[in-house]
Parts: C-alpha cells; structure tokens; sequence
C-alpha cells in the first residue's frame, strides 16, 4: 500500500518537475516576445495612422487654401465693375470650370448689403439676399472665408468660400460653391481595414464630410469627445493627436486620430476599431496562445506518460533489487551456516564417539558374559551414556536446523533477550574451543521490537562469529548486553579481540569489504547486517581500538507496551513452565 | 610387554569408556581431561610411550599441546584424534612430528594397531639410543 503510494507520488513530483521545467520557459518567451512584439507593432500602426492622418489634413488644407487663392487672382486680377457684368463673370466661371473640373459650382459678386448683384452657375440664384448667412457676416470681420458644409439654399450639401473686396470704399464679396462631392472624396478614401475611416467635423461635431456608413448613432459622442476634448484641447486639437476611446454606439473600443484644419475650424478625425486596427497582433496573440496551449497539453501529456514509466521502472529496479538483496541475505546466511557447520560437525562428533566407545564397551562385557562381577549393572550404565549423548545429538541438530530454515522476512514482535540466549547457546561450543567466553548481562525489563526474528538471529550469529574470529588465537571475552535507552532497545557485542582499524573502519559496511584471506570470506556479512538492521528503522554503531577491542551496539525502536507488551511476562512464563 | 598409553580428550565419557576397552586388552592407560593435565601425567610417569590426543579441545588444543610433548619427551609417540572439520590441524600435527591421526568415532582395532606401531617405532628409537650409548661408552673406555 505504502510502497505505491510512494512511487505514485514520485511519479506526480516527476511530472510537476517536468512540466515546470519546459513551461516556464515556453511562458516567460511567450510573454516577453509578445509584449515586445505587442509594443512594437503598437507602435508601428500609431505611427502609420498619424502618417495617413498628418498628409490627409495637410492635403485638405492645400485643397482649401488652393481654392481661396484661386478666387483671390480672380479678384485681384478682375475689379468689381467687370465682375459685376454677367456675361465676364460667367466667361470666367466657365474658365474655373475648365481648369477645375466641376469644383467650383459657381461664382456670384455680393454687395455689402448682402444681395447677389451677378451670378454664374447652373442655379438661379441672381438677386439673392444673403444678409442673413453665416459665410456673409464672417467674410465682413475676416475678408476671406470657408463656410461649414451645410444644405443652404439649394438643399444640396455645399460649402462656401467668400472674399471680401473693397473698391471704391465699398465692400464687395466675391463667393464660389465647391462641389462637395470633389471634397468629400479628399477624406473619403482614407480607409483602413474593416472600420477605419475618416471623417471631418466641425465644432459643432456637425459632419463635414459624408462618412462612408451611417454614424448618426456616434454623433452625440462626438459632440461629448469635441467638447470634452476642448476643455484639454490640446490633445485633440493638437496636429495628428491619437486618442482611444470607448465608442458608446458600438461598446468597443477605438483610435481616433484627430487633426485640426481649417486653421483650427474643422476636426479630421480618423477612427477605427482597435480590435481592428491591431487584427494582425490579435492574430498574432491567438497564434502563440494556441501553440502555447497546445505545447502545454503536450508536455502534460508527455511529462505523465514518462514520469509513469520512469516511476514503473524505478519500481521494477526497486523490487530487483530487494530480490537481489533476499539472495545475498540468503547467501551470507549460507556462509555462515558453513561456519557453523563445521563447528557443528565436531560437536556432534564427540556424542557419537562416546555412543560408539559405550556400544563397543557393551560388545565386550557380553563376550565376556553378563555374570560376571558386575557387568550388567556396567552394560546399563553404558546404554545410559548412550541415550544421553543421543539426547545430546538430538539437541544439537536441532539447534542447526532452527537457524537453517528460510529466513522468514516476517516482522513480529518478539523479545531480544531470548533470541540472544538462543544464539548463545548455538555458539558456545565454537567459543569453547575458541578459549572465547561469552557472558551475557541481559536487562531484566526490556521492551519488545518489531522486527524479523529469523534476520536478527543472523545479525547476533555474524556479529557473535566475527568477534569470536577476532580473538581467534587466544581467546577473550564476548559481553552481550541489552538495556533498554530512551525509546530505544540497544544491544551491544563487546569483544576484546584485535580491533578495527581506523582506515578501515568506514568500510567495514560496504559489501564485499572483507580484511580476510581469499576464500574465508565473503565480505558480506557486515552489509547485510546494515540492511537488516536499516530495513527495521534501526542504527548499528561500531567503536574499536586496535588491540583492545571492539563494540557493536544496535539499536532498535522499543515497542510500546500497548502494542506489544513489556518481555518480562513471556520470559517468566517460560521459566515456570 | 604391551604399551602404556595416555588418552587426552575433553569429552570425559569418552575417555573413560574408552580407557576401560583398552584396559581389558591388556594395555596400561592414563587419562586426562584437557592438554594441562595430560603434559602433568606425562611428567609424573616416565612410563607412557604412546599419548592419544585430541586436536580440537578448549584452552590448550592438541596442536600445542604436541608441540610442547614433543619439546619435553621427544620420544614418546602421539597419535591424533580428530573430528572431520579438524583433519587439517591434524595433518598440520603429522607435520610438527606426530605419529599419525585418526578420525573420530574411531575403530578400536585400528586404533591399537596404530598403538602397536607407535609403540614399535618408540621401542626401535630407545634401542637405536641405547646401543648408541653403549657403543659411546664402549669407545671412552678406549680399548
């Protein structure tokens, strides 16, 4: 359960760090080029629109200006008396209209009472009382003027330039109609994509063109966006000032470009949609949101499948490996099972000499007759002997047989001091002729581990023939000791054999370290303690002095009573029984 | 005249028993428990001429305590007796002058054949001695 849950979460921080890993990059480029880039073409459509706009609103002004001056050689060049006669007036009208086109609809001469006293054109308008208009009362303050389009008289969408005169302490006013169709081409034609069109207004945010869709909707906003920009006049009325606004009409948001003309009478206005104006960025923006999207589902997609077949994998070779380590276990135990074999051998040797002496000793008593003296109480005295040492057999082989069982990986809760009695015992006779004695000071109350007691009873039987292998010529002591040390149980295997070197003390756990000759060992043992005793969340710690001796101390987490039990109870158990 | 013989062995019943098998064929046998006592026996009887030892046995083991006989009575012979996990130290015994060794549980005829021969090589060593003496005297008294 724990174990999958472990690989599933390293398969999920796998994953995040994988997708960390190639995201953020992808994001932070994303970012920063798209801001760059956003800027940049920002930047590029400003300056292309205000381009349009400045040449547009100097253009109208040239148009304009081109216009006034024609009328100004018309009435410099021709004084009153001949502008007055109709026919000279209307050979010159047709002179405009040669060199113009049909720009100039008309021409007519206005007296200072506002009466047109000659005109020439395709209206009747000879006679016509002009005192009221607009374009009269300004060409009187400013001898020169350009009226807003309006309908006038005619019902047909003009404008007016008037040019005062004065001759003989009179004033007269020489006045032209431009076609407004000529002009509203002039600003019609500026268009930019879907939305971008030109328009001029006057200050009154009346049109002074005919924009090419119906704004009547967007008129009241103008009026507010002329107004309101009055008050900050600068920014609109400034030459090709950029402005963006939300149009009320439509609920998007626009640029506008305004320019003055008309020395600050008209507005040209420009305005266009910004979604539109900036199609190409949005275009842009969609593009690498969509990559970025789609690169982001990849990498997901990509950093699960690979983070579960590395997690798989790290499974597989995890379970190898614990393969591998019950076979080295199984091995090491093997060797140490030959260990003891061979003192095993001998110590089952001796009862069976002794049986075999008491059968040949009973061979002889009854050749010799069972009469005599008291030789039958001798034969039963030896069939005795024999069932002792058979007794003895039996208890030794059986000793060799509960350790060479499968070790049983198993964790139960069981008492250290027992398992140290048992391997004690198994060991005692190898001491003996060792000259090694082994005295066990074992803690009256000592909590229960959890642990395998078929791998433990290998760790105490290596430690306990490595220390007997260390006081190999001479013998020594052995002291095996359990006490019990905060939470923990510790066991300690203090030898006083030749000691570790220093150097040589860090390596004594890696596998296959061994400072025996080739053949007598496998340099396993010690590793395979580490495992066990690691695998059961315990520490074993080594102190030596060269020629002293050397302690093995093991800790291992006590059980609490709980769960467990305290040992003293099984062990009293056992002693009644 | 049959040899006088010193068991040496850890394991008391077995000595004991087989001290007694030997006894009734006419052998005159000491015995010891461990190597200690039977260097002591063997100080304190000048007659033993075969000693059987037992390698494998706790404190002093028979390799020693050979080599420790062999230091203090050069002729009496020892015959080696050995477990099978011990037949090398006991070849290692054949090597520091033993006689020969023997495996454990051992057979009573063979063995004192083996006593036999030991006894035989111990009788030709003291008379090859002795007539080494003799002949030693024979030339100081310069005749």
């Amino acid at each position: 359960m724990s174990d999958s849950h472990y690989y599933q979460s390293l398969a999920k921080s796998m994953m995040f760090t994988i997708i960390l890993v190639s995201i953020a990059p992808l994001v932070l480029i994303v970012l920063i080029a798209g801001h760059q880039y956003g800027a940049a073409y920002e930047e590029k459509v400003t300056a292309h629109l205000r381009e349009l706009v400045l040449k547009h609103d100097q253009s109208v002004d040239y148009y304009l200006e081109e216009k006034v001056e024609e009328i100004r050689v018309l009435a410099e060049v021709f004084n009153v008396n001949r502008l007055r006669d109709p026919r000279e007036l209307e050979a010159l009208h047709d002179a405009l209209v040669r060199g113009h086109g049909n720009d100039f609809v008309d021409l007519g001469l206005v007296n200072s009472e506002g009466i047109q006293e000659a005109y020439a054109g395709p209206y009747r308008l000879q006679g016509v009382d002009y005192s009221e208009a607009e374009w009269f009362r300004m060409a009187r303050e400013r001898t020169v003027y350009v009226s807003d389009v309006g309908p006038g008289l005619r019902g047909v969408p003009h404008f007016t330039i008037a040019l005062r005169i004065k001759e003989a302490g009179r004033d007269w006013f020489l006045r032209t109609t431009l076609d407004f169709i000529a002009f509203n081409k002039l600003v019609e034609d500026i268009r930019i994509g879907q939305t971008g069109l030109a328009y001029i207004i006057n200050k009154k945010a009346e049109f002074q063109t005919t924009p090419n869709r119906d704004m009547t909707g967007e008129v009241s906003f103008l009026q507010r966006f002329v107004k309101g920009m009055d008050s900050n006049g600068e920014r609109v009325w400034g030459r090709a000032a950029i402005t963006t606004e939300t149009n009320p009409a439509t609920g998007k948001e626009m640029i506008f470009v305004t320019s003055p003309i008309k020395n600050g009478d008209w507005l040209m206005v420009f305005q266009q949609d910004t979604d539109d104006a900036y199609a190409a960025l949005n275009r842009t923006r969609n593009l690498a949101l969509v990559v970025l999207l789609l690169g982001t589902l990849a990498i997901t997609i990509m950093a699960y499948l690979m983070s579960r077949r590395m997690a798989r994998k790290v499974e597989k070779a995890d379970s190898a490996k614990e393969i591998m380590n019950e076979q080295v276990i199984e091995a090491g135990k093997l060797a140490s099972v030959g260990e003891l074999a061979a003192g095993i051998a001998h110590e089952i040797n001796n009862p069976v000499a002794i049986m075999v002496e008491e059968a040949g000793w009973i061979q002889d008593l009854l050749e010799e007759g069972l009469k005599v003296d008291d030789n039958e109480r001798e034969v039963q005295r030896a069939l005795n002997q024999i069932r002792t040492q058979g007794t003895r057999c039996k208890g030794i082989t059986h000793k060799l047989l509960s350790f060479a069982r499968k070790t049983d990986p198993t964790v139960k809760f069981f008492c250290l001091n027992e398992l140290v009695r048992e391997i004690v015992e198994l060991s005692e006779q190898r001491a003996k002729y060792a000259n090694v004695i082994i005295e066990t000071s074992l803690a009256d109350t000592i909590a229960q581990v959890q642990a395998s007691p078929s791998e433990m009873q290998q760790v105490f039987l290596n430690l306990v023939n490595n220390a007997i292998d260390a006081m190999d010529p001479g013998g020594g002591n052995l002291d095996i000791m359990t006490r019990l040390d905060g939470d923990d149980v510790a066991i300690s295997f203090a030898d006083t054999g030749c000691g570790i070197p220093e150097a040589n003390l860090s390596r004594i756990f890696d596998p296959f370290f061994t400072t025996k000759p080739v053949g007598q060992g496998t340099g396993l043992g010690l590793s395979i303690i580490y495992g066990i005793i690691n695998r059961m969340d315990g520490t074993i710690a080594v102190q030596s002095t060269v020629d002293v001796g050397t302690t093995f101390t093991i800790r291992l987490p006590a059980v609490k009573e709980a769960e467990g039990g305290a040992c003293e109870i099984r062990l009293n158990k056992e002693d009644t029984a | 005249m049959p040899a006088t013989i010193l068991l040496v062995d850890d394991e008391q019943g077995f000595v004991d028993t087989m001290a007694k098998r030997l006894g009734k064929r006419g052998l005159k046998v000491f015995t010891a428990y461990s190597g200690h006592e039977g260097l002591d026996v063997l100080s304190s009887n000048g007659s033993i001429d075969v000693v059987i030892l037992d390698v494998k046995m706790p404190g002093m083991d028979g390799n020693e305590t050979l080599a420790r006989i062999k230091i203090d009575h050069p002729l009496v012979e020892v015959i080696m007796l050995t477990g099978h996990a011990t037949v090398e130290s006991a070849i290692e015994g054949m090597k520091s002058g033993a006689f020969d060794y023997m495996m454990k549980p051992c057979d009573l005829e063979e063995l004192l054949g083996k006593v036999g021969e030991a006894y035989d090589k111990k009788e030709t060593h003291e008379t090859k001695i002795l007539e080494a003496r003799a002949r030693h005297i024979v030339l100081r008294r310069g005749d």
